[in-house]
């Protein structure tokens, strides 16, 4: 059997006239939108607390004091709900040699002369990038946000090294958010991307501009597939 | 019209009084929040502690705990005089006893000071507070934190460069030394310095307190401490608690003084910098990406690519990864 490559077992095609390929299974698409939500959360309760002038963001969660309470608790939720994602993504997401001559493309990325471009598997280097700037910042955010919570941890860390943490977690809450922005960015400006995370599917073309590696080893597979 | 800040060892007026240590004195507010329009200008005032004189009695102690109605935890008793062991949020000012030998002069000194929130005119923990209005300054220069607004995250802990404010474990607020901001605005001085049997506490204008000072000191060096001085930090522009210090070249012999305390330049950069370019990073992020997303057309498939596709599953032998299943 053709080792996968570059894809995952529950990648396949599911339809040839017009091809549709399915890219995410159910529990991957449940846990991304689970992850947004406390994303979206940890981010309006964190500016809160990171700019006065956002500070009226606390009434959305019931004043001050609840979002101090809450902020922390829903950190713990995204970590847990990413190291699931980063389980099952980590091993299509390891550069490779072609992720630099696609990054040295940039421009024709943009401009839309794919064709110049290497094939690439499941991710392109920017995905990469979301899903590597991601890992680091969490794991930052969360390794500097323990010994902030006061509630449960006050004796964790000495005075001088909080303030270096918290400082840490500001850049990192920054960082994490223009990778964020980023992300949302291409979703949409990559058209045909969002339904892989809402149907599970994207169609044959998507595939085949932008991951034609992924949709050849899976259209090589496709009597494997239908075998299991 | 204002009360003047009275010597604490006078009996306070009987007759009611008007604070004038509400909204309209707040010079400075956490956060943003809201300052006096044009604050009634108070007078500086300080509280001038001589450690020289103090006996560890610890009835400043004992009075902070029975003004402000706090409860602190009986303690155990470790073999030294210090207790509770540290400053906790039902316990604002701690008598601290360090045992020091003096290596210039070979005596044994028992150096007692009494630890506590030092109201600077510079104050790290009003820096660091996210929260609008939890910490306010009056324009006589006392620093009180305004439990209401308070979201019990502790970064004043981490702003504080003497280490004093604590968290209340159950109501989840910050708690430190008022500096009696409740009987000051009526014109009493702090219960802690109405308390002190020798007077080594003294309350009054921040001028006459430095003029106490300047005559003890003056005392203390015709005994031959050649060092000794007042601890007014210049790091956080000065403080509304001073010490008399007997070796005031070496504070930190007083049970970890700090010898120049300022607010930590991880926190400036934490409060200074850092807010402003992350949000313009994020606003500009945001920005571009919504006017690219709005003027660009973005990478769409078309039919072309479609039937690529199809061609491409078509034409792969589908079966040369089965070969080996047939
Ligand atoms: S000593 Fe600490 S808590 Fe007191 S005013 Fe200064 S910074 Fe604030
Ligand atoms: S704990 Fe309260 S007073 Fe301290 S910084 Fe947070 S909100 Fe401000
Ligand atoms: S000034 Fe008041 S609150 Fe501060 S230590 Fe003295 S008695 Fe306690």
């Amino acid at each position: 059997m053709a080792p996968r490559k570059f894809s995952e077992p529950t990648d396949r095609i599911l339809g040839t006239r017009p091809v549709e390929v399915r890219r995410y299974g159910a529990f991957i698409r449940v846990n991304h939108w689970f992850g947004a939500i406390c994303f979206v959360l940890l981010m309006l309760s964190g500016f809160a607390l990171f700019h006065p002038s956002f500070f009226g963001l606390t009434a959305l969660f019931g004043g001050g004091q609840t979002t101090r309470w809450i902020h922390p608790f829903l950190g713990i939720a995204l970590v847990i709900s990413f190291a699931a994602m980063f389980i099952q993504l980590v091993r299509l997401n390891i550069l490779r040699r072609e992720d630099l001559v696609w990054t040295a493309h940039i421009a024709d990325v943009i401009t839309g002369h794919e064709e110049r471009l290497p094939e690439l598997g499941k991710y392109n280097f920017g995905q990469k990038v979301v899903f590597w700037g991601m890992f680091w910042l969490i794991l930052a955010l969360v390794a500097t946000g323990i010994p902030m919570w006061v509630q449960y941890f006050p004796d964790l860390v000495s005075i001088p090294t909080r303030r270096i943490a918290i400082l840490i977690h500001s850049i990192s809450a920054v960082l994490i958010v223009l990778v964020f922005i980023l992300h949302v960015f291409a979703a949409l400006w990559t058209r045909g991307t969002i339904r892989a995370m809402t149907r599970g599917t994207v169609t044959g073309g998507w595939a085949w501009l932008h991951h034609r590696k992924w949709l050849r080893e899976l259209a090589g597979r496709r009597g494997t597939n239908a075998a299991e | 019209m204002t009360t003047p800040p009275n010597m604490a060892a006078f009996n306070p007026p009987v007759q009611p009084g008007q604070s004038v240590l509400g909204q309209q004195a707040v010079v400075r507010s956490s956060a943003g929040g809201p300052v006096a329009e044009n604050p009634v200008q108070l007078p500086e005032v300080a509280k001038l502690i001589d450690i020289s004189k103090c006996i560890g009695c610890k009835a400043c102690q004992s009075a902070c705990a029975e003004w402000n109605d706090t409860h602190p935890e009986i303690g155990v008793n470790v073999g030294i005089y210090e207790n509770p062991h540290d400053l906790t949020a039902e316990m604002y000012t701690l008598m601290r006893f360090a045992e020091y030998d003096n290596p210039d002069s070979g005596d044994f000194e028992w150096l007692i000071r009494k630890d506590g929130c030092m109201h600077c005119a510079d104050p790290g923990c009003l820096k660091a507070c996210p929260a609008p209005g939890a910490i306010v300054q009056y324009s006589n220069g006392i620093v009180d934190f305004i439990s209401e607004n308070c979201i019990g995250c502790g970064y004043c802990i981490s702003g504080c460069p003497f280490d004093i404010p604590r968290m209340h474990p159950t109501k989840h607020v910050v708690k430190k030394c008022t500096l009696c901001s409740d009987r000051v605005a009526v014109g009493q001085g702090p219960a802690c310095a109405k308390a002190c049997p020798t007077q080594a506490i003294s309350f009054g204008t921040k001028d006459d307190m430095k003029t106490l000072a300047a005559e003890r000191i003056e005392d203390l060096k015709s005994r031959g401490y050649d060092e000794a001085g007042l601890y007014d930090p210049a790091g956080v522009d000065g403080t509304h608690v001073m010490y008399v210090l007997q070796h005031a070249d070496r504070p930190h012999v007083y049970s970890g003084l700090p010898d120049a305390p300022q607010i930590s330049d991880v926190v400036e950069g934490w409060k200074g910098p850092t807010k402003p370019i992350g949000l313009a990073a994020v606003g500009v992020a945001a920005v571009g990406a919504a006017a690219m997303g709005v003027l660009s057309r973005g990478s769409r498939i078309t039919e072309h690519e479609e039937r690529e596709a199809e061609g491409l599953v078509e034409t792969t032998p589908a079966a040369s990864d089965d070969r080996g299943h047939i």
